[in-house]
C-alpha cells in the first residue's frame, strides 16, 4: 500500500497495490489504520486502481475502515473501484 | 463422461489462497472463458478455500482439497476440508451471517459463491468437515459473439 498525505487539505490518499484476500487484508488494514492515526486527516481516499483481485474480505475491509475513519472524524471515499470489484457489493 | 479432471491438496495456510484460485483458473482456461468468467471462478474459489482455512480449521493445521472436472463446456469444482463442520448450513448461507464478526468478516462468502457460479451446494457434518460443490457453464466463444450481435441489433 502506498500512502500520501496532503497537509493543506488534510487529505490522506491510500493506494492499495496488492490483491485483496483474507491473506493480504490484515496487512492492508494494519497499515491503513496506522496512517490514519498518524496523520489524523479530515478526508481519506481509498484508491483501488491497482487492485486486480478482491473477494469478500474486501467488503469487511471497507466497512471496517469506514468505521475507523468515522471514529477519528474523517470522511472516507472510495475511488477506482472497477466493475469486477463492484460486483461484490 | 468428463473431458478432464484435476486434484489439488495443500495445507491450510492463508498464503495458499492465491495459489489455489490461480491453479483452478489455469485449469478452467481450457474452456476459453472470458476475463470476467475467470474472475468469477477465482473469486468463488477464494471464498470457499478461505472458509476452509479460517472457519473449518480455525488456527489448526489441516488439508484443503480441491477436485475439478471439465465436462463439455462446464467446470465443476469441489472444495473440501476435514475441519469442524457447520451446524446450520441454511443459516450459514444467509447474506451477512458470520460467526467471526470481530475479524471484520462480512458474511458474504456463500452469497458471492452462489451469485458468481451457476450452482453451489454445501454438505457439512459437524466434527467431520465441509464440502462445497460449484459449477459454471462457460459459453463457447461463437455463442458469446452471437449474443453480443443480438444485443447490438436490439439496441440499434
Ligand atoms: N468450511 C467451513 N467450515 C466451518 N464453517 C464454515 C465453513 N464455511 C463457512 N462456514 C460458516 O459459515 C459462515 C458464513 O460463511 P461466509 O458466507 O463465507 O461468511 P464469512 O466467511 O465472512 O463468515 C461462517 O461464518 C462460518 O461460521
Ligand atoms: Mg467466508
Amino acid at each position: 500500500m502506498e500512502s500520501k498525505f496532503y497537509e493543506e487539505d488534510k487529505l490522506l490518499v491510500l493506494k492499495i497495490t496488492s490483491e485483496i484476500d483474507d491473506h493480504n487484508v490484515q496487512e492492508i488494514r494494519r497499515k491503513a489504520d496506522y496512517e490514519m492515526e498518524r496523520y489524523m486527516p479530515k478526508r481519506v481516499i481509498f484508491d483501488f486502481d491497482s487492485v486486480t483481485f478482491m473477494d469478500s474480505s474486501g467488503i469487511g475491509l471497507i466497512i471496517g475502515r469506514y468505521k475507523f475513519a468515522n471514529m477519528i472524524g474523517a470522511k472516507l471515499e472510495l475511488s477506482n473501484l472497477t466493475r469486477k470489484c463492484k460486483k461484490n457489493f | 463422461m468428463f473431458n478432464n479432471e484435476m486434484k489439488l491438496e495443500f495445507i491450510s495456510k492463508s498464503s495458499n489462497e492465491a495459489f489455489a484460485r490461480l491453479t483452478v483458473a489455469a485449469f478452467a482456461s481450457q474452456l476459453d472463458p472470458t476475463i470476467e468468467e475467470l474472475a468469477d471462478i477465482k473469486t468463488a474459489v477464494s471464498e470457499a478455500v478461505t472458509n476452509s482455512i479460517v472457519h473449518g480449521y480455525d488456527k489448526k493445521q489441516g488439508i484443503v482439497k480441491i477436485c475439478a472436472w471439465l465436462k463439455e463446456n462446464e467446470i465443476i469444482i469441489e472444495i473440501s476440508d476435514k475441519g469442524k463442520g457447520i451446524e446450520n448450513v441454511e443459516q450459514a448461507k444467509e447474506p451477512l451471517y458470520t460467526t467471526k464478526p470481530n475479524l471484520e468478516r462480512s458474511g458474504m462468502g456463500f452469497t458471492i459463491m452462489e451469485s458468481f457460479m451457476d450452482t453451489m451446494e454445501v454438505e457439512s457434518v459437524v466434527g467431520l468437515g465441509t464440502k462445497v460443490t460449484m459449477s459454471k457453464i462457460i459459453k463457447p466463444k461463437e455463442e458469446k459473439e452471437e449474443d453480443e450481435f443480438k444485443m447490438l441489433m436490439t439496441n440499434t
